[in-house]
């Protein structure tokens, strides 16, 4: 009996064995080594020395710590609010064409597809201050256009214009959602007489709110990691020789309005070769990471683990 | 009696014919905003195939048309400037990242939705995490693993990690196994197939959607991976990535517009291809992850 258990076992186990290990070398691995290099201090050339709390102390006088950190915020309070409203607002859309909806559908998807360097590319161009085709349209519409990715006020709003560019897969998601809503809750309140915006109100985003919650958990992890195009735009836009790894020496232009976390722990740790004290931001930002991860694992079904 | 219900078809016609006029209305309104967002998301794609047929010098000013066409842009892009290379370099990293971890993921996810064993919840709750994990919290010391072993600088920390399984894929095809009914495994059992055949002939075949979807997303991500490549290959150029290449282009091939832009529209080329001939994969696997309230 116990001869078959432990065959089973092991069939399982033959299952599961990449994964695991993979667990164990890229993730738990790393991790524990990030604690305790946090309370390290040392650099790629030197051993690690034991210094205790110091570097998260340090990150108390850290003014630029505090600028990335405001900047994420920033991010994370605008930029996923804004990203969930406009896929709720282009999934009521689609549902409500009758002529032409997989068209749209997939036109509005599309921007997904493109790889977030090239995309930042293009933004920074079409926005380019003056010459660039938007500024050259608003000016024909009376508008003196702003400075977008060169301009400290309007970098992160111009990086939001892409995201909600790139709005495709969540659009999907929250398609799915909406599609998924029973029609006789629909029609129920039609014969009491509610209007559009009732219906929306009361029956639509109550039943997708679970998507809403999933959208927006995963969109702040998304925030928190936030590196590609801030860094790309950062780079295109000032205009400096920026080649390979040195790109950091344009991270946050202009003026740190784009230096969000992950930028300033890359920073400190393969610039600066800061590495201990890296560690130590990197163990802040798990620490956030994990907290917002335990919410939706709380809250949502699909990720608690039981069988849906 | 009746008199009473019947309403004179003069006022019974007005409110029906106000609601169809209304109706049309908002058809129209619809229609015409969905019109202008069509343009708005197309126009930066459009903008950059336009600049990448211009003349350099006439990239460089407010023009939307090219005055005259220069296709061969495509052609000098890959001839003066390493372009070929980068996209080789991207080419075997997505490929074999693709099919490396489909092939590590596949027999975890499928533990996960139709094995039971202790612990199952345990793994599929750190697996949640891993994949909710901003991989700048694991950065510093998997680049310190890699440069013990002197593979920085090539495309082997961004490869190797494939035979372990990805978390997001595994993830992915656990929610579609899911949907299999155990039914199908059970009478493979009955028949006295092992586990293994059981996933090779049975599972395999009915997840083959399930499986595209994860395929194309892990290929899609190493495509697109810009913070990886910069992490282990920027120090060595003969290993950049087309992402690393191309924000790093207008540098080195400084005023070049139009072929920085035919870079970048090559780059977004192939994906929007796939894309087309996959796209019911592709939906299909994004709602997966958006899972059913």
């Amino acid at each position: 009996m116990s001869a078959i258990r432990l065959r089973r076992s092991l069939t399982t186990l033959s299952f599961l064995a990449p994964a695991l290990i993979g667990i164990a070398v890229f993730f738990v691995y790393p991790l524990i080594s990030a604690v305790y290099f946090s309370f390290t201090k040392f650099d790629l050339l030197s051993v690690p020395q034991w210094v205790g709390l110091d570097n998260y102390k340090r990150m108390a006088d850290d003014p630029f710590l505090l600028q990335s950190v405001r900047n994420t915020l920033w991010m994370v309070v605008v930029f996923v609010p804004a990203r969930i409203v406009g896929a709720i607002g282009l999934s009521m859309l689609l549902t409500q064409l009758r002529r032409g909806a997989g068209f749209f559908r997939t036109v509005f998807y599309l921007p997904a597809l493109v790889p977030p360097v090239a995309a930042t590319i293009a933004f920074v161009y079409l926005l380019k201050p003056g010459t660039g085709p938007v500024d050259h349209f608003l000016e024909k519409i009376g508008i003196s256009g702003p400075l977008w990715f060169n301009s400290p006020t309007w970098a992160k709003p111009s990086l939001v214009l892409l995201g909600l560019w790139a709005i495709g897969d969540l659009m999907v998601i929250f398609l799915a959602a909406v599609l998924g809503v029973p029609e006789s809750l629909y029609e129920a309140a039609s014969l009491d007489g509610a209007n559009a915006w009732h219906k929306f109100r009361s029956i639509t985003l109550p039943s997708i709110q679970p998507v809403i919650l999933f959208a927006a958990v995963t969109g702040v992890i998304y925030t928190l990691q936030y590196f590609d195009q801030a860094a790309v735009a950062g780079s295109i836009a000032s205009g400096q020789a920026t080649v390979g790894a040195g790109i950091s020496q344009s991270f946050g232009y202009p003026e740190g309005s784009t230096f969000t976390y992950p930028l300033w722990l890359y920073t400190v740790g393969f610039r600066y070769n800061a590495l201990g004290y890296a560690n130590a931001l990197a163990i802040a930002l798990f620490v956030v990471a994990l907290s917002v991860t335990v919410i939706l694992m709380r809250r949502a079904k699909a990720f608690s683990g039981e069988e849906s | 009696m009746t008199a009473l219900l019947e309403t004179p078809p003069a006022i019974a016609d007005l409110p029906a014919r106000k609601i169809k006029r209304q109706n049309r209305l908002a058809w129209i309104a619809k229609h015409s905003i969905a019109i202008v967002l069509v343009i708005m998301f197309l126009t930066p794609v459009i903008y950059l195939v336009l600049l990448s047929l211009m003349t350099s010098n006439q990239a460089l000013t407010s023009d939307y048309w090219p005055n005259t066409w220069h296709p061969e842009n495509y052609v000098k892009v890959f001839r003066s400037t390493p372009l070929p290379h980068y996209l080789l370099n991207t080419v075997i990293y997505a490929v074999s990242s693709t099919v490396l971890t489909l092939a590590s993921s596949v027999p975890a996810a499928y533990a996960l939705a139709k094995l039971k064993f202790r612990g199952r919840n345990a793994l599929f709750l750190t697996i949640i995490c891993v994949m909710m994990l901003p991989p700048q919290v694991v950065t510093v010391p998997l680049y310190l693993m890699w440069a013990r072993y002197g593979l920085t600088g090539s495309l082997a920390p961004l490869i190797i990690p494939a035979l372990f399984g990805d978390a997001f894929c595994i993830f992915l095809l656990r929610q579609f196994l899911l949907t299999i009914p155990s039914e199908y495994l059970d009478a493979a059992r009955v028949d006295g197939c092992g586990e293994w055949r059981t996933l090779l002939r049975v599972v395999l075949p009915m997840a083959r959607p399930g499986i595209a979807a994860a395929g194309l997303f892990q290929f899609f991500f190493c495509w697109n991976d810009y913070y990886g490549p910069l992490l282990y290959t920027s120090e060595n150029e003969s290993s950049w990535t087309l992402t690393l290449g191309l924000a790093s282009f207008r540098t080195v091939h400084h005023v070049d517009w139009n072929l920085v832009t035919a870079a970048t529209v090559l780059a977004m080329a192939p994906l929007i291809v796939i894309f087309f001939f996959a796209q019911r994969a592709f939906v299909q696997g994004i709602t997966l992850t958006g899972f059913k309230g």
